[in-house]
């Protein structure tokens, strides 16, 4: 193969280096065979991929690189068993367990210290790494790349696919580097990123591509703060996206329980150091954002990319197509073009999902909270993401912060992100959540869901309104 | 998997950008650890006068009897974005609809459409605006073909519309291949790719 001649001599990506590293098998016309590293699964769509499988009688080609957890429909009010308010919930987290364990899976079930939403235990445990194949039957897989790896969503006859075989036929994607240049604003994070990006370049900007996220703002940003980004890539319908893996991503894992550790250790880092984008390398295509144009934002509709700055005023609608899109969301979401969504007021607040329910999110959150209370009548929920997240809280004493605010303080899941049949919002309530998807009636049926930061979200309950956290004083 | 190669059906055009898989099949609808006894709940919250109801809102395109018996949906940008359910296509597919036209498809969407032998089509916006309004003007009567062997679509004015899909996805769909089975059919290079990693990757190897 020219290739392999050509590898040394041309400029590569990051991209280009993780595909290059687990092709098994090209053949002109067809899709790459790709090596699979590592395999999650959840109650929501993994049970049903794991019963394919065993129908099937095909056994999992290497299950201790496969793991199951509990997130989507497991309850997450105190005192949990398998009982779960989704009517029906309790057979796909029992037929899961069973499947999995037959399967030779690990599983972080209810009451192991372990369990949380996938994408927030993984790192957090090690397991996505730099330079890795992750793959999931969920969407969000994505938020895996922050650390390095090269993760991506897959339906659940691909993960009986990567489970049967090891490796997945995929027709490889074109690139895209989004250059992030500047620093963020003091008061602007991660998430303001994310929807900046979003509302400037559409919730098709990333359409197929595996997005490479770079740049001096992209380097400042703590591991925490880049998943929170990579998270919002499947909202820009990026194929995945992958940030390079630097000194803070191998302080990050260092340690961490299925890391490599000992000569292992440096035997991994000597290959991570690797895992950058050359100097000059192609990409399909590339945007740039500078980071000093961001700020504090909110979205106003039902799409990712209808999204504001939270001191501005609704966009007016588009000429064209775009008008009756925008006029629509504007009917659902209960507003009007023009109008400013700060003092708007609010019926919930959520802190929690796969985006914005690490330690760093709940500190923060936390720290607009000491001492204040949520205003009366707004019901307010705090998630943490993961069994570590929720005692490394209780250790620091925010959850009573949480609690004496008024604010639930709940068990590791993903919770309201999404309606799966049992608890809603309920219709019409406005919701501030720092969650990743607006879609109309996503926490519950007709909700209106407004997603934003922790900080945003903090700032609301308390005021009762949608509330800019820069306003709020020590 | 049953292959598909060719299909003329009634087509039903449902013109928005971003219909996510939620609106396809929302979650409530996603009652047992199967892929079967979806179709119900295809489309629930735009096809029933009530959450969780059953009772048909008229106005809606699958309810109209012009559009018995479709098999082809037509569709806006970025169609099947959202959630990977894959209980998206097993709806669609239990329902009766074998190709998806579009202008833009999310990409796990579109794997999961092959892998369940249902053609997804991709032509350009306007020829997908053209289509459905060639269609909405005789719904019964305006029954434009699929044709996967040929990579076409006929209108129902009759002109001929090509469309590109790679290689591998058309041999699948054509021939209701089974993806598992011809990827075990390497499962020495998979194997002598795993011996050589496990030496420069061990950590990967747990
Ligand atoms: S937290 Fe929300 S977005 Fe994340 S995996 Fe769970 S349901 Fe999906």
């Amino acid at each position: 193969m020219s290739r392999a001649a050509s590898r040394h001599s041309s400029p590569r990506s990051l991209f280009d280096k993780i595909w290059a590293q687990h092709l098994i098998r090209r053949t002109p016309g067809q899709a790459d065979l790709v090596a699979i590293d590592r395999l999650f699964l959840h109650e929501r769509t993994g049970g049903v991929a794991l019963k394919g499988l065993a129908a099937a009688g095909r056994p999992v080609a290497d299950p201790a690189r496969v793991f199951c957890t509990m997130d989507h429909i497991v309850d997450t009010r105190p005192g949990r068993g398998d009982a779960t308010v989704m009517p029906g919930g309790e057979a796909f987290i029992i037929e899961t367990r069973r499947e999995a364990r037959a399967a030779g899976l690990t599983v972080f079930d209810i009451g192991d210290p372990r369990q949380g939403i996938v994408h927030v235990l993984s790192p957090e445990l090690g397991l996505a790494l730099p330079g890795l194949t992750v793959v999931c039957p969920d969407s969000h897989t994505c938020t895996q790349g922050a650390v390095g790896a090269l993760a991506w969503g897959i339906g659940s006859t691909e993960a009986e696919h990567a489970m049967a075989t090891g490796a997945l036929r995929v027709m490889r994607p074109k690139s895209m580097r989004v250059w992030i240049e500047g620093r963020l604003p003091e008061g602007a994070t991660a998430k303001d990123l994310a929807l900046t990006l979003l509302a400037r370049f559409g919730s098709a900007g990333g359409q197929g591509h595996a997005v490479e996220y770079a740049g001096p703002a992209v380097e400042a940003l703590e591991i925490e703060a880049r998943l929170t980004l990579c998270n919002m890539a499947t909202e820009f319908a990026a194929f995945a996206a992958v940030i390079a893996p630097d000194q803070r991503t191998f302080d990050y894992l260092h340690g961490r329980p299925y890391a490599p550790d000992g000569a292992a250790w440096d035997a991994a880092l000597t290959h991570w150091r690797d895992l950058r984008s050359d100097d000059g390398a192609a990409f399909d295509r590339e945007i740039v954002l500078d980071a000093a144009e961001v700020s504090p934002s909110i979205s106003w509709g039902v799409s990712p990319q209808q999204s504001m700055a939270v001191d501005g005023r609704i966009p007016p609608a588009p000429t064209g197509d775009g008008a009756e899109i925008h006029g629509r969301a504007l009917r659902y979401m209960g507003l009007e073009a023009g109008e400013r969504l700060e003092g708007l007021p609010i019926d919930a607040a959520f802190i929690g999902s796969c985006t914005n329910s690490r330690i760093s999110d709940l500190r923060r959150a936390a720290a607009l909270l000491r001492g204040r209370r949520v205003a009366p009548g707004v019901r307010a929920i705090c998630v943490p993401g993961s069994g570590a997240v929720k005692a490394q809280a209780e250790a620091e004493g925010l959850d009573r912060i949480f609690l004496e605010a008024g604010f639930e303080w709940r068990e590791p899941g993903c919770s309201m992100c999404f309606f799966a049949g049992g608890e809603s919002f309920g219709p019409r309530q406005r919701v501030v959540s720092s969650t990743n998807r607006n879609f109309e009636s996503r926490q519950g049926p007709e909700t209106r869901t407004h997603i934003t930061s922790p900080e945003v979200v903090a700032a609301s309950a308390v005021a009762g309104a949608i509330a800019d956290p820069r306003r709020m004083g020590g | 998997m049953e292959p598909f190669v060719r299909l003329t059906a009634v087509a039903v055009p449902l013109m928005r950008d971003n219909i996510d898989t939620d609106i396809i099949i929302p979650s409530r609808e996603m009652k047992t650890v199967g892929k079967t006894g979806l179709c119900d709940g295809l489309f629930a919250g735009w096809r029933y006068t009530q959450i969780g109801g059953r009772e048909p809102r008229p106005d809606f395109a699958l309810n109209r009897p012009e559009y018995a018996g479709a098999g082809i949906l037509i569709g806006g940008d970025n169609i099947g974005c959202g959630s990977s359910r894959e209980h998206a296509v097993w709806a669609l597919k239990e329902y009766g609809f074998r190709a998806v036209i579009a202008p833009s498809f999310n990409p796990i969407f579109f794997n999961n459409c092959v892998r369940n032998g249902v053609a997804p089509v991709v032509l350009a916006r306007e020829t997908v605006e053209a289509l459905a309004a060639q269609v909405q003007a005789d719904p019964a009567r305006a029954r434009p073909t699929v044709d996967l062997e040929r990579g076409l679509v006929i209108a129902p004015d009759g002109s001929h519309i090509p469309f590109q899909i790679a290689e591998e996805h058309r041999v699948a769909l054509l021939h209701g291949l089974d993806a598992i089975d011809l990827t075990l059919r390497h499962r020495d290079e998979i194997e002598a790719f795993w011996a050589r990693d496990r030496q420069a990757r061990p950590w990967v190897y747990l």
